[in-house]
């Protein structure tokens, strides 16, 4: 094959590149730069971390971000080990991918109904005699509902790690005297932990960046990075200080791939 | 501790679906609230097949959807072609990063991006906008798809094809494209369900006139209960068990081929 015609073939996928991946990033940068009056470079950096406003916002979103991704691991952990000594786990396994096909704003619509004043989860806490509460538009809400919608993208990178695990090292621990307690503590868990990583790297960052659900289920009380950008361009039409934000949430997201990231193991999951 | 693991499980399954299913019963309610069940009635899905509105939005939506993911396949399936034929390590790793930028991106991030970038263009928001956009989100996981089917493919098959004479073109059409059709199915199917899916992105670069599925739940969500959008999930319910039936059909035949295969040569 001639290297012309090779050209030919990378040139719709070449373009995308140039277009939609490299100028973007480049323009959301640059654009960062300028605040509304086209003043002043870095003047909106200076604003951001000057202004107490959105350094609280950041570390708010950040640390419910990691609530959220604490609990989906509290959760999924153990319905991924579960799940995977099932009988008819490719099944079961479907069923728990299937919840990630239904759109992600219906979900958040259906908890609308269930945590409203005379919905389904008041009618519950009125059954064991503590109801009813204001649930909607509360931070508790928010959490739950995030971490209802990132379950499932937990359990299935765990899953997989615990189906790359040999059964051998598992049986040779209980073999040498190791109790379950410890064969887990010592040899499943530390053998699992890539699909833990993924799992939190899937969890994390869109957590960051929930702002349907901020408006949705957290009644606008919960400002997360998302929120913030969201604001900055489609309300306030303050682009440069979105861009800002923007940037800000993409550093967070290397930082986190690089400690989420196994240097040591380019395949990522252990064979 | 089997019991009890049993039992969380079960636990698990119920907190996964009690929502979808809250949705749907309520959409068969008499009444105008997702609180007291009222009695069943197709009301609601009568009021949804007649609302030229909300029709327009679906095939809005079904037509964004398909065209992107069969131009985002034909870009892809190209992408994943040249990048698997860069004979230099760096380069490709290089390309593959760039590739999974948009992967890993959080949505507002590619919004807000792609926002930027069609208002620097001086490009109207609307259908084109949306549709561009969809396109250059899906490129990125089509290519995941087709890759892993091109490092099956043996050189040894390529070399017998090409000793026996065959050009380029036929290559290409003959035993390239036939090897990894099941990796471009999936992509496609993928690229599919990511732009049904898509909420945020469609959001940022939708402009006024034009409106998908997600967008017009997110608005009429933000003005309170609608028992119309009940009856949508309802049939959009139906309609991911539809694809995820066809997904997984492609994904057993794909299995049975295979395993079939290496029956043959052991």
């Amino acid at each position: 094959m001639t290297n012309r015609k090779n050209w030919g073939y990378f040139l719709p996928y070449g373009l995308w590149l140039v277009l939609f991946v490299i100028a973007p990033v480049a323009l959301i940068v640059y654009q960062s730069f300028f605040n509304l009056d086209h003043q002043l470079p870095l003047n909106n950096y200076a604003t951001y971390f000057q202004s107490g406003v959105y350094l609280k916002m950041t570390a708010n979103s950040i640390w419910y971000a990691l609530l959220i991704t604490l609990f989906t691991g509290i959760i999924s952990y153990p319905t991924a080990y579960v799940l995977h000594q099932l009988k008819h786990r490719q099944f079961w396994l479907l069923l728990v991918i299937l919840p990630t096909w239904i759109n992600i704003l219906l979900k958040a619509y259906a908890f609308i109904g269930i945590f409203s004043q005379a919905g389904m989860a008041n009618n519950f806490l009125r059954f064991i005699g503590i109801g009813p509460h204001q649930l909607l538009f509360t931070n508790a809400s928010f959490i739950f509902v995030a971490t209802y919608i990132q379950i499932p993208f937990m359990i299935l990178p765990i899953y997989n790690a615990l189906d790359d695990l040999n059964p051998a090292y598992v049986n040779a621990s209980l073999d040498l005297g190791a109790t379950r307690w410890q064969t887990f503590r010592r040899v499943i868990f530390p053998l699992t932990l890539p699909g833990v990583k993924a799992g939190v790297q899937a969890v994390f960052i869109p957590s960051l960046s929930l702002f349907m659900l901020t408006r949705l289920i957290g009644g606008n009380k919960v400002i997360t990075l998302g929120t913030a950008i969201e604001e900055h361009f489609l309300t306030t039409m303050n682009w440069g200080m979105g861009s800002t934000i923007g940037v800000i949430l993409i550093l967070a997201m290397i930082i986190v791939m690089q400690l989420t990231n196994d240097h040591d193991q380019p395949g990522g999951f252990p064979r | 501790m089997k019991k009890l693991s049993r039992a969380y499980l079960i636990l698990i399954f119920i907190i996964l679906y009690v929502p979808i299913i809250y949705l749907i019963v309520y959409s068969f309610s008499a009444g105008d609230t997702m609180t007291n069940y009222h009695g069943f009635t197709w009301k609601h899905y009568a009021d949804l097949f007649a609302d030229p509105r909300m029709l327009a939005i679906v095939a809005n939506t079904l037509l964004v959807a398909l065209l992107s993911a069969l131009i985002a396949t034909l870009i892809g399936t190209l992408g994943a072609l040249s990048i698997h034929r860069t004979s230099k390590r760096v380069t490709r790793d290089v390309l593959l990063n760039l590739n999974n930028i948009l992967m890993v991106s959080p949505d507002v991030i590619i919004g807000a991006s792609f926002l930027i970038f069609f208002t620097t263009l001086k490009l109207p928001l609307g259908f084109g906008s949306v549709l561009l956009s969809h396109i250059a989100f899906e490129i990125p996981i089509v290519v995941l798809m087709v890759l892993p089917r091109l490092r099956e493919m043996r050189p040894a098959m390529l070399a017998a094809a090409q000793d026996l004479g065959a050009t380029t073109k036929e290559l290409l059409s003959r035993v390239i494209i036939p090897f990894i059709a099941p990796g471009i199915f999936t992509g496609f199917f993928m690229a599919l369900t990511y732009s049904l899916d898509d909420f945020a992105v469609t959001f940022f670069v939708t402009g006024n006139g034009f409106s998908t599925l997600s967008v017009e739940i997110y608005s009429r969500a933000r003005q309170g209960i609608d028992l119309e959008i009940n009856a949508l999930s309802g049939v959009m319910f139906l309609f991911s068990l539809l694809l995820v039936a066809g997904y997984y059909w492609l994904q057993q035949r794909h299995h049975r081929r295979k395993n079939k295969r290496q029956g043959a040569t052991l």
